[in-house]
């Protein structure tokens, strides 16, 4: 089983990565883009085959190592 | 005085703290790789430098603060011991939350390496206890995440307990209140941006960090 971790900074936190794409594409012409957040993707390749013990684990992964949760937030997809 | 200074895969500032430690203070110094579970005995202060721990992967810090020593240092600073962070090694501290807060890339988005401005904010702990409230000294940088972020009500509470120990005379990273180091509750950790162990010899250039190992001296008595 797959999981799938999306990790964000808060909503609230400055993300400078995102304003200098911003300011990127609206330098390429792009307009209308009002805002741009950059966060990442982590892909996990599970053994567990219970959907809800993964997310469990999953769960904990992230409280422990994948997100920073003073400046970031997470959600977990089980695939 | 004993002092341990850690090295990751990735460390690059683990030597100029061991030459610190052992120039400015005379400590008998041990180099302690990441996979050790243990720290070794009768120590003073642990030292957890700058550098690039595990390539920054991930985020700056997280996985270094979750490697073996860790769990180590961790327990050595709730049970009182002495933690100094520099640079990479605040971002690891912060990362096992013994201090507060993260450290974000910064706000201009440039590496930033070069000599700045500090504010000594409070001379109450054993590593600012040499220098005066409201001194201002120069010690270098060497960053791309030094961006300070106290969330909530966590700058108030570091500015109530007085835990703020360094500020930048000038913004330089977008820090939340240009805040350049912080203290734990009980005063005995210490994380910081700049790097005090690159400034202890006429040859770096200065030596403002000179009194910040020599408080150390004298604070930490080997047992």
């Amino acid at each position: 089983m797959k999981a799938r971790v999306m990790v964000m900074l808060r909503n609230g936190v400055l993300d400078p990565q995102g304003e200098a794409v911003r300011t990127a594409l609206g330098n390429l012409g792009f307009e209308g883009v009002g805002g741009v957040r950059q966060g990442k993707v982590i892909e996990l390749d599970l053994s567990e085959t219970d959907p809800e013990s993964a997310r469990h684990s999953v769960t904990a992964m992230c409280e422990k190592l994948l997100a920073n949760t003073v400046i970031e937030s997470y959600q977990i997809e089980i695939l | 005085m004993r002092a341990a200074v850690i090295v990751f895969p990735g460390s690059n500032c683990d030597r100029d703290m061991a030459v610190a430690f052992r120039e400015v203070t005379g400590a008998e110094t041990t180099m302690v790789w990441h996979g050790e579970s243990g720290l070794p005995d009768n120590i003073d202060i642990v030292g957890i430098p700058g550098g690039f721990s595990f390539g920054d992967y991930l985020r700056c810090g997280a996985i270094a603060a979750n490697s073996p020593i860790c769990r180590a240092v961790v327990d050595y600073a709730k049970a009182g011991g002495a933690v100094l962070g520099v640079c990479n090694g605040f971002q690891v501290l912060t990362e096992t939350g013994l201090l507060p807060g993260a450290l974000m890339r910064n706000a201009n988005l440039k590496f930033i390496c070069k000599p700045v401005g500090l504010t000594v904010e409070t001379a109450d702990s054993i590593f600012t206890s040499g220098y005066e409230k409201g001194q201002r000294i120069e010690i270098p940088v060497a960053h791309h995440d030094g961006n300070y972020r106290a969330t909530g009500d966590l700058l108030a509470q570091l500015e109530a307990e007085d835990r703020i120990a360094f500020r930048y005379a000038e913004d330089i990273n977008g820090a939340d209140d240009r805040i350049a180091g912080v203290l734990s509750a009980n005063r005995r950790v210490l994380g910081l941006m700049p790097h005090p162990e690159r400034a202890v010899d006429a040859l770096h250039g200065g030596t403002d960090g000179t009194a910040m190992f020599k408080a150390l001296a004298e604070s930490l008595v080997s047992a």
